[in-house]
């Protein structure tokens, strides 16, 4: 997919561009670089770690830290109620790709489980719209 | 759920999510605020390589690493599901974030400010061309000029069937109709049919 135009003018850092920076990003600027070295990502895979995928811890709080860090052991605390992969970044204040990295570490040692998503494709299930309308009209 | 592998995991809700998306300033931040139950939270997404370890601090060589912000929220109800929505990042050019909050979206709000109407062409665009159901919703701040929704609809040369609506981003029930509209139209772009209208 080629993506719109880029209309949002930023800050210009061009003593920081070499010439060839300037050549392809003279209008989006610098901050693009890292976008195109991610182009790999521009499907995510599904499954693995959706910003809604819902994340529970299986048991407590593990008390001896087994090969966990700090990070594994918070994510398991948040986790002792329910809450998607993106709130879990929010709460750690990480970026959502290092979170990603140790949920999988969580769901290989079996100290979490998940719910995925629907798949786009699913999403012909009329309760699901009802669903969302009722609660939507409660609030 | 079929097998018996979760007997002992808790029965987990299955999450939706909404996008709202616009230029910038137009009130995405407001809009996810006003229906949540909780302040909206930010995922930071780095921007490096894919290979984003963790713990990884050898080799620090001076990459390029920016972080893009995404405000989200949620909204939990009362049957088996929990609704988010998510704040497109103000700056269009993180056109991968887009993708990753779109895939699998139940549907999009448009945001649009009639004195800067264009702001919302990309959004427009990238929802049509990814097929994604969406209605727009006109953020009325003070000092912008009266439109009749026709002439707005026109403007953003939109299909007749994508609803055009007035909306106040910080006012929760205007919010909620917003909301619902964009429920049932999406609905309804799925070949769905409300089975049972409005009775009130
Ligand atoms: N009058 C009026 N002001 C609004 C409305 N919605 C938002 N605002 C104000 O507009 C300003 C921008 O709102 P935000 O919600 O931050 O906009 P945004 O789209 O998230 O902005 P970016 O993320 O920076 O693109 C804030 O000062 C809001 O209080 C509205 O419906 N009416
Ligand atoms: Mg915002």
């Amino acid at each position: 997919m080629m993506p719109p135009e880029d209309r949002t003018p930023l800050e210009q850092r061009s003593d920081e561009l070499t010439p060839m920076d300037r050549l392809l990003d003279d209008h989006a600027g610098p901050m693009v670089r890292p976008y195109v070295m991610t182009s790999g990502r521009i499907e995510p895979t599904r499954g693995k770690f959706d910003l809604i995928t819902l994340v529970v811890a299986v048991g407590p709080e593990p008390e001896g830290a087994i090969g966990l860090g700090p990070e594994h052991l918070e994510i398991m605390r948040l986790c002792q109620a329910v809450l998607s992969v993106a709130e879990l970044t929010g709460h750690l204040n990480l970026p959502v790709a290092t979170v990603r990295v140790l949920l999988g570490d969580l769901l290989d040692k079996g100290f979490v489980s998940m719910q995925e998503p629907e798949p786009e494709a699913d999403m012909h299930d009329i309760r699901l719209y009802k669903a969302v309308i009722d609660g939507l009209r409660a609030l | 759920m079929v097998s018996g592998r979760s007997d002992r995991a808790r029965r987990l809700p299955t999450a939706v999510k909404i996008v709202i998306a616009g230029g910038f300033g137009v009130g995405k931040t407001t809009m996810v605020g006003t229906v949540s139950e909780t302040a909206p939270l930010r995922t930071e997404e780095l921007l490096t390589d894919e290979s984003v370890g963790v713990d990884d601090i050898s080799g620090v060589e001076a990459k390029t690493t920016t972080t893009v912000a995404m405000d989200f929220g949620r909204i939990t109800m009362r049957n088996e599901y929990v609704l988010y929505l998510f704040g497109t990042p103000g700056q269009e050019r993180f056109w991968f974030m887009w993708d990753e909050v779109s895939l699998g979206a139940l549907g999009a709000v448009v945001l649009a400010d009639t004195r800067r109407l264009s702001d919302c062409f990309p959004s427009v665009d990238y929802f049509e061309r990814r097929n994604t159901p969406f209605v727009v919703a006109v953020n009325c701040f003070e000092g912008s000029q009266k439109y009749d929704l026709a002439e707005i609809q026109m403007a953003l040369n939109l299909g007749p069937k994508v609803p055009v609506m007035l909306c106040d981003a910080r006012n929760l029930e205007s919010c909620k109709e917003v909301l619902i509209d964009l429920v049932i139209h999406a609905m309804k772009s799925r070949g769905l049919v409300d089975p049972e209208p409005q009775n009130a």
